[in-house]
């Protein structure tokens, strides 16, 4: 009965190329399938995105010399940067203007986050899609709506007034660092809520009734349990919202006005009009480093935070 | 019936997951058209062989063998294995037809002849007519009957079970036990079986292999399992087992004058060389081997007198615990149902006599 | 009384605040619409009466149908290439134990926080150093590369979503490495794909930033937007097709959003 179904050669010995053995060795090794696997897009971000900035950080030491470059090496262009006052304005008032932005996003998007993950039932998903949404809509529009909201006669000025409320429109809705802050909260909102919604949702409820079991109030459970367990997903929401808003130009420019231009206005104007690109070069990476420290430096401060309460 | 060759080997295999030690130096073969099983407690690196055999996990160190050849050059859909996964792994975009023949057309078979065979497959692990469902229409036993005719279909010649029936309930679980045995046998083909329930084992295997923190700690028929156990951990793992502390006095002729810490000193026949003068060792026996009774018996039977702790009711049989001096613990003595409950009742604390038959004790090295 | 558990009762005050949030999320868009359909060329109430001639207009203006179309043509090729090169990096961080998997996801992941400008510069120095012509082409790169954190997480919490023994069960059962991805995961993991598709198609679709930096003479929809926004009288003509855009991307992304998750039940794997 078995030698019907089963035909049992005999043992042959396998010859053992190198090609068979380089082949066993593909098969045992998970890091070799997995590097095949990735190397596609490895490839593709190294030539867009790592070679690119290797370049960019390169001519950030060259000069422009009319429409060509000077390729001596030269610290230049970031002497002038921290020297020039202006550069220093600029910068200092990017930072100042996604410090607020980061700030006001994050508390007004942590009762919605909090609300949906604790207090949402059912549709959960269908409130997170909604939350999420608006984030992947043209950018470009929303600026332009809120430039519609603000402006002189937009729709502020011009319903108060239709109301009886104002005689002469507020002439500081628009053009003004407020209506960047605002306009910036606005399409940046969407993004701080799902690492805060996440972090949220992770918490085990057991925790929280052992808390309240404990005699613990709703303020005391959520300060000395909830809040503490949700700052990973606070502090990856800030960053989500800091690094990028510090090198939005699109915003300032439509509804900065003067007052609100920030340093990404002023890299774009050294690869447009004032064609310098190796002082844009150099004002770009500098911009990096310095969120780069300054994120670096909150993550360690909330870290030490952290500790000192647990 | 079976030729005996070596037809699965596992020639000093090792994996390791980082560091964890999954498989420790493991050797055994398995024959042709056996029913061998795996058998251990979870986490003792049962499903990580099977993966090696069935080429999911490459060995990190040593090698596998089927039918003679070396597998390390053989990716999983060229070995002459199939699998039954443990959680049956039923394609859910295919129904029951679909996922049966899916293998079929790697082994170029005209279409009649798919149809034929997938009709044949589904009579015979019982679900004619089932052929148009998805696997979300299934329920857990009629799952794993689609997993099971899915590999057979393949005529594998090593088919691989990880604990195939340990999501079942155990009335349907029993039902298959005899249903898998009848189709190992009529199909002929070697099974490598996954489990943790020995009783699974004992029931269904020709050879077990008893595993633990990676290892083989004994290889050996049911039979020879539960009536050989090389060591304290098998004997314990497979059925119910007394244990009682002993010394060997002196070693003659192959028997062994044992001192004994609640039984006395016994002497019984030994052959195994840790048997050694002034070795500590551990005497075991099974509590269907001892025998109660109110009396000294007089048929010279060895005998020892103890008190009734307590007793657990099986339904066919009692497990009754007689503390006797000097064991660490109380020894269970495993009674007829009849005899419980006999004229006269045996209370709690009340002095009775255990006897056994010389060859019912099994001696094993103190570990 | 009700059943709910003691921690979930319902909290009323915070139910008005997140209907406020939502309302603070939508209502300012909601402006592009109403003023599209008023008849007065000034952006600003009182709202003057019923019009459909900035639809109209629009509908005969032949630039706009040109970056249109190139919008298309980008979106397309760009998002398909974001989500292929998405597939290949979420099976091998799924399904295989790979060293140093953490660094390599995190710098894939960083287009997604480095400012764009950024990006947006660097490639364009790259472009020119290496004496291309600023083109579509350039721009579908540049979509890729910005797209492609978004294919990833997408199809990663698609793939964690299945069973991997699957896999192994068809490449047990004879198939090779293609025929199991044709058979058993491209199928498994096919509302992932799609959801992929749709949201970097959005995303290239929105783009004005790296457009804006790596265009050449051809524009795409958003650059084709921005030229009209210098031009007030052309800014009801923005209000209609920006109307058009924005329903469109909302459902666009909605069905994304909501194939991601389709079939899988956990809420928790996010962007
Ligand atoms: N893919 C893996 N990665 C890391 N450790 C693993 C992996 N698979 C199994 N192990 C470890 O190997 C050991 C044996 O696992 P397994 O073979 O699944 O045991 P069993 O099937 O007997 O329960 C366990 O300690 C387990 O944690
Ligand atoms: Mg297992």
């Amino acid at each position: 009965m078995i030698e019907t179904t089963i035909e049992v050669s005999a043992p042959a010995p396998r010859s053992r190329s190198w090609r068979g053995r380089l082949y066993a060795w593909y098969l045992s090794s998970d890091a070799l399938k997995g590097f095949t696997l990735l190397s596609p897009t490895l490839l593709v971000m190294g030539f867009t995105m790592c070679i690119p900035f290797g370049i960019m950080v390169v001519m950030s030491f060259w000069t422009q010399i009319g429409f060509e470059f000077d390729t001596v090496f030269t610290l230049g262009n970031y002497a002038e940067a921290i020297e020039k006052p202006v550069y220093r304005a600029l910068l200092l008032r990017s930072l100042t203007i996604s410090s607020i932005c980061t700030v006001v996003t994050v508390l007004v998007s942590y009762p919605m986050a909090y609300y949906v993950a604790f207090h949402v039932r059912k549709r959960k998903m269908a409130w997170i899609i909604l939350m999420t949404v608006p984030f992947f809509s043209s950018y470009l529009l929303r600026i332009f709506a809120w430039k519609v909201i603000l402006g002189y006669n937009g729709v502020i000025n011009s319903g108060l007034k239709g109301l009886g409320l104002i005689e002469q429109p507020l002439a500081f809705l628009l053009y003004s660092p407020t209506a960047v802050v605002i306009t910036l909260a606005h399409a940046w909102a969407a993004f701080a809520i799902l690492p805060i919604f996440i972090s949220l949702e992770k918490i085990d409820r057991s925790l929280l009734e052992a808390a309240t079991d404990l005699g613990d109030g709703p303020v005391k459970r959520f300060l000395g349990i909830t809040l503490p367990l949700s700052m990973p997903g606070v502090i990856v929401a800030s960053l989500m919202i800091f690094i990028p808003t510090v090198g939005d130009y699109v915003t300032p420019t439509l509804v900065g006005g003067p007052d609100g231009l920030m340093i990404a206005n002023l890299i774009q104007a050294q690869f447009g009009l004032i064609n310098n690109w190796p002082m844009g070069a150099a004002l770009a990476f500098d911009m990096m480093l310095v969120v780069a420290v300054i994120s670096l430096l909150y993550i360690w401060l909330t870290r030490k935070a952290m500790e000192n309460i647990a | 019936m079976t030729n005996n060759d070596a037809f699965v080997s596992l020639a000093d295999v090792s994996k390791h997951f980082g560091s964890v030690v999954a498989v420790d130096h493991l050797s055994f073969t398995i024959n042709s058209g056996e029913f061998f099983s795996l058998l251990g407690p979870s986490g003792c690196g049962k499903t990580t062989v099977l993966r090696m055999l069935g080429g999911f996990e490459s060995p990190t160190t040593g090698e596998v063998y089927i039918d003679g050849v070396p597998m390390s050059e053989v990716p999983p859909h060229h070995r002459p294995t199939n699998m039954v996964f443990q959680n049956y792994a039923i394609f859910p975009h295919l129904n029951v037809r679909a996922n049966i023949a899916y293998g079929l057309r790697y082994d170029k078979i005209e279409k009649a002849e798919v149809a034929r065979r997938v009709e044949e497959a589904l009579e015979m692990v019982k679900l004619p007519g089932f052929g148009k469902r998805r696997s979300n229409e299934l329920s857990g036993g009629q799952r794993q009957r689609v997993a099971l005719a899915r590999a057979l279909i393949k005529r594998p010649k090593v088919l691989l079970l990880d604990e195939p029936l340990g999501a079942l309930d155990k009335k349907l679980r029993e039902e298959m036990q005899l249903e898998l045995r009848a189709l190992q046998e009529s199909v002929g083909i070697t099974f490598i079986f996954v489990t943790h329930d020995q009783e699974e084992a004992l029931t269904l295997s020709s050879r077990i292999a008893v595993m633990a923190r990676g290892k083989a700690l004994q290889v050996a028929s049911p039979k020879d399992l539960y009536n050989h156990p090389v060591s304290v951990e098998v004997a314990d793992f497979i059925g119910q087992m007394n244990f009682v502390k002993a010394q060997v006095m002196d070693v003659r002729n192959g028997e062994a004058l044992l001192d004994t810490a609640g039984l006395g000193k016994i002497t019984t026949s030994a052959s195994s060389d840790f048997v050694r003068k002034g070795a500590a060792i551990i005497v075991a026996i099974r509590p269907e081997k001892l025998l109660l009774s109110a009396e000294r018996g007089s048929d010279g039977r060895a005998s020892v007198q103890g008190t009734i702790k307590t007793s657990t009711y099986l339904g066919d049989r009692n497990h009754i615990y007689v503390s006797v001096d000097g064991c660490e613990k109380p020894l269970a003595v495993a009674t007829p149902e009849a005899q419980a409950s006999g004229e006269k009742p045996l209370d709690r604390e009340s002095t009775v006599w255990l006897s056994w038959a010389d060859n019912a004790l099994i001696l094993l090295p103190h570990d | 009384m009700t059943d709910v558990a003691y921690i979930d009762r319902p909290n009323r005050p915070l139910y008005v605040y997140a209907i406020f949030y939502l309302a603070f999320l939508y209502i300012p868009v909601m402006f592009l619409p109403l003023f599209s359909f008023n008849d007065n060329i000034y952006i600003t109430f009182p709202l003057k009466g019923f019009t459909i001639q900035w639809y109209v207009a629009m509908f005969k203006d032949q630039p706009m149908w040109a970056a249109l179309n190139n919008s298309l043509r980008v979106g397309c090729v760009s998002s398909a290439i974001a989500t292929l090169l998405g597939l290949f990096v979420a099976k091998a961080v799924t399904r295989y134990r790979i060293p140093g998997v953490k660094p390599i996801i995190f710098v894939i992941m960083l287009p997604m926080v480095v400012p764009l400008i950024i990006m947006g510069v660097a490639l364009l120095i790259l472009v020119t150093r290496l004496g291309f012509n600023l083109s579509l082409y350039t721009i579908t790169m540049a979509h890729v590369l910005i797209s492609v954190p978004f294919a990833m997480a997408t199809l990663i919490s698609r793939f964690e979503g299945f069973d991997p023994s699957m896999e192994e069960a068809s490449s047990d059962l004879g198939a090779g490495p293609w025929s199991t991805f044709w058979r058993v995961t491209l199928p498994m993991v096919a509302p992932g794909v799609l959801a992929s598709f749709l949201l970097c198609f959005t995303i290239s679709f929105d783009d004005f930033i790296m457009a804006f930096f790596l265009g050449g003479t051809d524009p795409t929809l958003p650059i084709f937007i921005w030229g009209q926004l210098r031009f007030p009288f052309r800014l009801p003509g923005v209000l209609a097709l920006g109307s058009l855009i924005l329903i469109i991307s909302f459902v666009v992304v909605f069905i994304s959003l909501w194939l991601r998750r389709w079939g899988v039940e956990d809420t928790q794997s996010g962007i």
